[in-house]
């Protein structure tokens, strides 16, 4: 995946180009507002960019949406709450006809599993805590088996005890499924404990400030976070901010 | 998080939570009860004390009789004016929804058609029924078309509301599912709006019953309505408040009709109410 973004209208992003590894745990880090939710609404198709060029594993944007080579989402669940938890998993199955081509590789039954809401199948939304709604939208955005999955602060709405547990999980999930996960976050610590990769954005318009790869084996632990190499990348990170205000 | 997720700890917390909402709702009724027996007692004494003429003010007695007595002539006029009333309100409430979802899938539709219909929402619903009588005959069309008129602009409203209440992210998540105008509409659209469909129905169905009613007292020589009007020339009071009852009557029943629906048709709902 690379983008190279020159000058928009709106000059939310400027002279972005970046490369994206596939397998790759990639954070956007930057300070609300900055721009990185942005960046991944023009991955996602649903901006469009007014310049510059973004490509999709080869593919243009739209053409990687029809593919559904992305999975989305977002920083509120999203769920809809006339249906049960498996309906909800299972919404892009039906939306136009993709189950009927594309044969599942995992049942909307066993996403749910994978995200650890066994038994919670018949559940609707309104009975579902948030962080548990959440992993009900992780379990939707893997249904059509993407090969990039696009989070857009998923855990910014949720409680610290909740989205630590979250984090956990999540790491658990992408080390099972291995898909090239671009996560937007402003929390340098979520950032640090979960990818492989940090990129550091500046406030609008969005430059690249820093690109930090975290050399930290997985699994990762949550003992790591007291380590002092870890407290070596928050610390850069945050320093690399601190410039970038 | 784990003594709320774990599924035995919920099964086990719903019941007595019914329980004890259902020990509620009787002890509401209870109330609600409590006051019309008190509010008819009160009638009551103050016509027996002040020796109000029967033609002036019956007591509730005295309509209660008069419901007894007057059985066949209410039930032969009732009749035409329920079936006037569910005609309307199906016909107004089909025609509004149509439209509703044409506003929603083409604005120049709802740009051209919007100020039409409110427009036809101010004229005054007594000037239109004769005009609707000349146009139409003294059969049923005009007072269906009349209780269809009525009913027709809230729904019209609250249905335009209901299906662009969608939330802009869920949209995005469709975008995002390459879906099509037809599926936002299936999946998103309409069930996002049928809360508000209901609260329209709601109202519809007390206006629905009022239209037909109005529409009667006009080249009519049968329903609530016409009664209504030989009651009060022939100052048969007690039967007046008889009709008025049987018209309430009507008006609560297709209410709760629609409220049993509403609870099979957006089950969600009371799930949301539940944790609220």
């Amino acid at each position: 995946m690379a983008f190279e973004l020159a000058d928009g209208a709106l000059d939310v992003l400027r002279g972005i180009t970046l490369t994206i590894r596939q397998g790759d745990f990639v954070s956007l880090l930057g300070p609300s507002g900055c721009g990185k939710s942005t960046l991944l609404r023009l991955i996602a198709d649903v901006l469009t960019p007014t310049q510059g060029r973004i490509s999709v594993l080869g593919a243009s944007p739209s053409e990687a949406r029809r593919h559904r080579v992305l999975g989305m989402v977002f920083q509120q669940p999203v769920l809809l709450p006339w249906l049960t938890a498996e309906a909800n998993v299972a919404l892009p199955l039906r939306i136009g006809g993709w189950s009927r081509r594309h044969p599942p590789a995992s049942s909307p039954a066993a996403l749910l599993q994978l995200v650890g809401l066994d038994g919670f199948h018949r559940a609707r939304p309104a009975q579902l805590s948030g962080g548990m709604q959440q992993r009900v939208a992780i379990a939707r955005a893997l249904v059509s088996d993407p090969q990039i999955l696009l989070m857009d602060e998923p855990f910014g709405a949720l409680d610290a005890i909740t989205r630590d547990r979250l984090n956990e999980e999540l790491l658990r999930i992408w080390t099972q499924v291995r898909r090239t996960v671009v996560f937007v976050t402003h929390s340098i610590a979520e950032a640090v404990y979960l990818s492989t990769r940090v990129v550091v954005l500046s406030p609008r318009p969005a430059q690249i400030r820093r690109i930090v790869d975290i050399d930290l084996p997985y699994p990762r632990r949550p003992a790591m976070k007291d380590t002092p190499e870890f407290t070596r990348y928050t610390a850069a990170l945050r320093a690399a901010l601190g410039e970038a205000e | 998080m784990r003594a709320v997720a774990r599924p035995a700890t919920i099964l086990r917390a719903v019941p007595a939570g019914r329980a004890h909402e259902r020990g509620r709702a009787l002890r509401r009724r209870g109330l609600a009860v409590l006051g019309v027996v008190a509010a008819l007692a009160l009638w009551q004494g103050t016509v027996l004390l002040l020796r109000v003429p029967r033609y002036i003010a019956p007591s509730p007695v005295e309509v209660a009789v008069a419901l007894r007595v007057e059985a066949g002539t209410l039930a032969a006029n009732a009749w035409p004016t329920i079936l006037e009333t569910l005609g309307g309100f199906l016909v107004g409430n089909v025609i509004a929804v149509a439209i509703a979802i044409g506003f929603v899938h083409n604005r120049t539709f709802q740009h051209t058609v919007y100020p039409l219909a409110v427009t036809v929402r101010t004229l005054p619903i007594v000037a239109i029924s004769p005009i609707l009588v000349l146009l139409l005959g003294n059969g049923y069309a005009p007072k269906i078309a009349i209780a269809a008129l009525i009913t027709f602009f809230p729904t019209l409203v609250n249905m335009v509301d209901g299906l662009n209440a969608v939330d802009p992210q869920a949209q995005e998540l469709m975008h995002v599912l390459s879906a099509t105008r037809w599926e936002v509409f299936r999946y998103l659209r309409w069930p996002t709006s049928l809360p508000y469909l209901f609260s329209a129905l709601r109202i519809a169905s007390t206006a629905s019953l009022l239209g037909a009613i109005v529409a009667e007292w006009i080249g009519s020589n049968k329903g609530l309505g016409y009664l209504i009007l030989a009651a009060t020339y022939d100052y048969r009071t007690p039967l007046l408040y008889a009709t008025m009852a049987v018209a309430s009557a009507i008006a609560l029943a297709l209410f709760g009709v629609i409220s049993v629906l509403e609870r099979y048709a957006v089950p969600w709902r009371r799930a949301e109410g539940a944790t609220d």
